[in-house]
């Protein structure tokens, strides 16, 4: 079997340090986006592209995803695509 | 505690893969074990989040989630918990780097920041008994927002209880560079808690404030 190296490459401090200021940023703007009247209509998308983008900064750079081998991205990814489409047919079955 | 009974590899690191077994993938078996273990909590807290969507408007008596969300209050709790998750990733650096005192340092931050969070969660709880008469069987929505938030509760309770152990083998000078797979397991640990909360604080919190 071919084997999936771990790569040795690893996020410097400040990176680490840029990824919670953003996460900081981006917090406030999903609290602040929820008193704005004209994006009412678009909140819902705007609020979990958001949180997205947290949750993708949160796991590719605290937990390595961007360096580490592929294989724990494969694993992950298909955790998360279950947990999408549980919740997509628990919600299609019971509305 | 005895340098066994935190035994580390330092996985993603040259010198690290030199003190762990061989696998046939050529990655440590407790990062792959903690990833397969995060992959099946994903599901776990889908079903708990997907149960809370469905049914937290469904009560036939108050209160209702638009009346007790209280977002500044939880969003102080979220910036603690997500700057938990930086000193953590910090933590794990160190440990790469074979500065194990540094570590201790780091996930003591950790472990108080989890502490940080959980003391508003619980003083939040407490605000909705008390002023609001809520509790896990008073309505539907009461049942579905206290379990939902009581396993992320529960789950960081744990972590700062696994960081505990790792933050005094630190401060007791038995943690090596060579062993810091395990800081990284539970860093992930960590991280896969905060990467909830990240959800948990969107749908839960934020769309129902703003009324969707």
């Amino acid at each position: 079997m071919e084997k999936a190296n771990e790569s040795h490459a690893q996020p410097a401090t400040r990176d680490y340090l840029k990824v919670g200021v953003t996460l900081f940023i981006l917090t406030l703007i999903e609290v602040a986006v929820i008193y704005v009247q004209a994006l009412r209509p678009v909140l819902a998308p705007v609020l979990v592209l958001l949180s997205a983008w947290k949750f993708l900064l949160v796991a590719s750079v605290f937990m390595h995803l961007k360096f580490d081998s592929r294989v724990y991205t494969g694993f992950f990814a298909f955790g998360v695509i279950l947990a999408i489409l549980i919740t997509l047919a628990v919600t299609a079955i019971i509305l | 505690m005895s340098h066994a009974s935190v035994p580390m590899a330092g996985a993603g690191h040259a010198e690290g893969h030199a003190h762990h077994h061989p696998t046939s993938l050529g990655i440590p078996n407790q990062k792959l074990a903690t990833w397969l273990f995060i992959a099946s909590e994903s599901m776990f807290f889908a079903a708990l989040i997907t149960t809370y969507m469905v049914f937290r408007y469904r009560s036939v008596v108050g209160p209702h989630p638009d009346e007790v969300v209280n977002i500044p209050l939880t969003t102080v709790s979220t910036f603690i918990l997500l700057m938990s998750s930086l000193t953590m990733a910090l933590g794990v650096s160190a440990a790469h780097r074979g500065e194990t005192r540094a570590v201790g340092k780091f996930l003591a931050l950790t472990i108080l920041g989890g502490l940080g969070f959980l003391v508003i969660q619980f003083y939040e709880w407490w605000h909705l008994a008390h002023d609001f008469g809520l509790t896990w069987h008073t309505n539907i929505f009461g049942s579905v927002f206290y379990i939902l938030t009581g396993f992320h509760k529960a789950h960081v309770i744990f972590g700062m209880l696994w960081l505990s152990v790792i933050a005094i083998s630190s401060f007791r000078g038995t943690l090596r560079k060579e062993h810091a797979v395990n800081v990284d397991v539970a860093g992930l640990y960590w991280h896969f808690v905060d990467i909830v909360w990240i959800v948990i604080f969107t749908l839960v919190f934020l769309l129902t404030e703003a009324g969707v």
